[in-house]
């Protein structure tokens, strides 16, 4: 008996191995889309590393020096010391700033009233105009955000501010310049890995149901549960593989550092690359065509991942219907393991709650796909 | 004994509109058997193999294979019988090698461990074993489906139109082939449209619209015919059809190659002679009419017309 459970074990053990090794000649022999699994990772992530960041950089701002005394000559010195602003002209009337935003010369207007420093020497205060262009507001919202930190900052440093004014000192912590790796990194990662494994497991069984292979194999000692193993493996590789070299841009290219345990990041990533794999072979499993598994793999999950995984838009300011929709949503805790880990440094300890959301949303995929595995062929 | 392959009332229908395309089908097959499913496309060939595979649920009736019910013993027939769809179903982007091995280590078995099964297909293949199976011809993709099916030495095998599509030097080496298989006291269960291979099996079923209508050996099956049949030539086929439709006294007549088959009532005398008089006075020379052995496609020709009359 022990020995033919044995016997019975190995067996399974070459199927496996013989359909994993079958797998993987189907994906190297298909250069096209091996091209797209491995060229999409690497431009997204430098595409919006680089390209689609919301950072601030040179922004055109025009200063209406009405004082013209040291505390402006200082301050605007300091406004154009930092590479966020290109300081342009300091001497127009109010009514001209209308006319510069008009025109998109400037992004921003500073205004220093005529009686800074004697104000500034005399109450220990006073009050500066910033004018942004508002028709971009999270640019609008940037710009203000650094402006008044370059004043707060010139005003504490020159130890201007009277003894009982509370200034309210803001950091950005973990990010405090502000960058957008940190925030895209993340999600383009969640992004890249979800579209991979989704998309490219969920023809995998569809095409062997497509091309009569599965008529085959169905009549065969090969077990449901073997094949859904069989075609998620080379994937798991695969995704490891892209998963390294987004690790690898994010840190060279984009400067990024890991702040917490790599291993723990990869080990994460594992998990919800398995997670993905499961749902792909779950479309796989349930559809008919290999058109119908892509466009649900497209539409149903691409969509829903940039929109609703945190990444784009917080999640807190949705309606409580796309709320619970996001919490549905695979990448919406991979992207929250991702940031603790790499921003925060954060430890399993911070995430045991994701992660026990991931390993179950895996879990119940894997008993659907063992549920609906069709062991006879579908019927028109 | 028990036999290979027993179906009893088979029937599959499907869709909403229950199409029926087995219609309470029986079948008997012994064990080393080469038992052949004769009958036109749609007639439901392929509907009572996947039955029988396990791979469509019967709706009525039940069948066994080798003694395990379709239905409820599913994982022992999958481990027992070898199968070649109608359809090429191997790995196109594979080479023959490729594709063999893998079915091999599926099957739990080697290529060399029954290598003597396939080894009169598989010569014809190996000079090609590095090629993918995708850019074979169509006589090559069934040696290799064949030998596909075969790797794990079957028990039975179930083989759905395997020379459709194939040259007809291909097809006589195929069935060289399926008869050096029985040898090996595989049973071989057979569907093709191809009337001429009927007499290649040792019995056949010929099967229309979803039923079977007679089962026996070829040879029982022709002798049975009950009408007397002359092949019939005279210029042009459809002038000596035209002109063979207003003879009295016949039963029916159609073009079967190059001749017309006549089939006349097995008690009418002469008839030879007046089909012959009858077509010259129609103004047709070079009429040559001779008796005819009877065929699987004149029996299945009289199926056909006796279910439209």
């Amino acid at each position: 008996m022990a020995t033919q459970g044995k016997k019975k074990r190995s067996a399974h053990l070459s199927h496996l191995l013989s359909f994993v090794r079958k797998e993987f000649r189907h994906m190297l022999r298909d250069r096209k889309t091996l091209l797209i699994l491995f060229g999409m990772p690497v431009v997204q992530v430098l595409l919006f590393g680089f390209v689609l960041s919301n950072e601030v950089k040179e922004t055109r701002i025009i200063v209406v020096d009405q004082a013209k005394d040291a505390v402006s000559q200082a301050l605007i010195e300091k406004i154009e010391a930092s590479s966020y602003f290109t300081v342009l002209t300091d001497s127009l009337p109010p009514t001209g700033i209308t006319d510069a935003f008009r025109s998109g010369r400037i992004k921003a207007a500073l205004v220093l009233p005529v009686d800074l420093q004697r104000d500034l020497l005399h109450d220990g205060r006073n009050t500066v105009q910033i004018l942004t262009d508002a028709t971009d507001i999270n640019l609008a919202q940037t710009i203000e955000g650094y402006l008044t930190a370059i004043i707060t900052d010139f005003s504490l440093a020159d130890g201007m501010a009277a003894p009982y004014v509370i200034a309210p000192e803001t950091r950005m912590l973990y990010n405090p310049e502000l960058r957008g790796a940190p925030n895209f990194v993340p999600g383009v990662m969640a992004m890249v890995l979800l579209l991979v494994c989704v998309m490219m497991t969920a023809v995998a069984i569809v095409r062997e149901k497509e091309t009569g292979t599965m008529e085959v194999l169905l009549v065969s000692p090969m077990r449901p549960v073997m094949v859904i193993l069989a075609k998620a493996i080379p994937y798991l590789i695969l995704s490891f593989i892209n998963l390294l070299a987004i690790l690898l841009l994010s840190t060279t290219a984009l400067d990024l550092p890991i702040k917490g345990c790599l291993p723990l990041l990869l080990a994460e990533s594992t998990l919800f690359i398995t997670t993905c794999l499961t749902l792909g072979i779950l479309i796989s499993i349930v559809t008919a065509s290999q058109q119908t598994a892509m466009f649900i793999a497209l539409i149903g999950l691409l969509l829903p991942t940039m929109m609703l995984s945190g990444f784009m838009f917080p999640i807190e300011n949705m309606p409580m219907a796309l709320q619970a929709l996001a919490y549905a949503t695979p990448s919406r805790w991979y992207y929250v393991i991702v940031k603790d880990i790499m921003i925060k440094g954060a430890g399993i300890s911070a995430l045991w709650q994701e992660t026990a959301v991931l390993a179950g949303m895996t879990l119940l995929l894997f008993a659907l796909c063992l549920k609906m595995f069709n062991i006879r062929l579908d019927e028109r | 004994m028990e036999l290979a392959i027993e179906a009893t009332d088979l029937s599959k229908w499907y869709g909403k509109e229950k199409t029926l395309a087995v219609d309470h089908v029986s079948l008997a097959v012994k064990p080393g058997e080469l038992f052949g499913l004769i009958g036109p496309d749609g007639a439901g060939k392929t509907s009572i193999f996947r039955m029988l595979t396990t791979l469509l649920l019967p709706n009525t009736g039940t069948a066994r294979v080798n003694g395990f019910d379709v239905v409820k013993d599913y994982v022992e027939i999958r481990d027992r019988v070898g199968y070649m769809p109608g359809r090429f179903s191997l790995y196109q982007d594979l080479t023959v090698e490729e594709n063999l091995s893998f079915f091999a280590t599926v099957f739990n078995t080697t290529i060399e461990e029954n290598h003597h099964l396939i080894k009169d297909i598989y010569v014809q293949l190996e000079p090609f074993k590095k090629r993918y199976a995708g850019k074979l011809s169509g006589g090559m993709k069934q040696k290799l489906a064949l030998c596909c099916a075969l790797i794990h030495r079957p028990e039975v095998l179930f083989l759905d139109e395997p020379t459709t599509g194939v040259d007809p030097v291909s097809r006589k080496d195929f069935w060289e082939m399926l008869a050096r298989l029985k040898e090996h006291g595989i049973t071989i269960l057979v569907a093709t449209p191809y009337m001429d291979e009927a007499t290649r099996c040792d019995r056949i079923a010929l099967i229309q619209e979803g039923r079977i209508l007679q089962v026996d050996t070829p040879a029982a099956i022709t002798a049975a015919y009950p009408d007397r049949l002359f092949q019939v030539k005279g210029g042009s086929m459809s002038a000596t059809l035209r002109a063979l439709n207003k003879l009295d006294g016949i039963i029916r007549c159609y073009g079967s190659g190059e001749f017309a088959h006549v089939a006349v009532p097995a008690t009418a005398t002469d008839m030879e002679q007046r089909i012959k008089d009858h077509l010259l006075a129609q103004g047709l020379t070079d009429v040559v009419v001779r008796p005819a052995i009877p065929t699987i496609e004149d029996v299945f020709i009289k199926f056909t017309q006796e279910k439209k009359a």
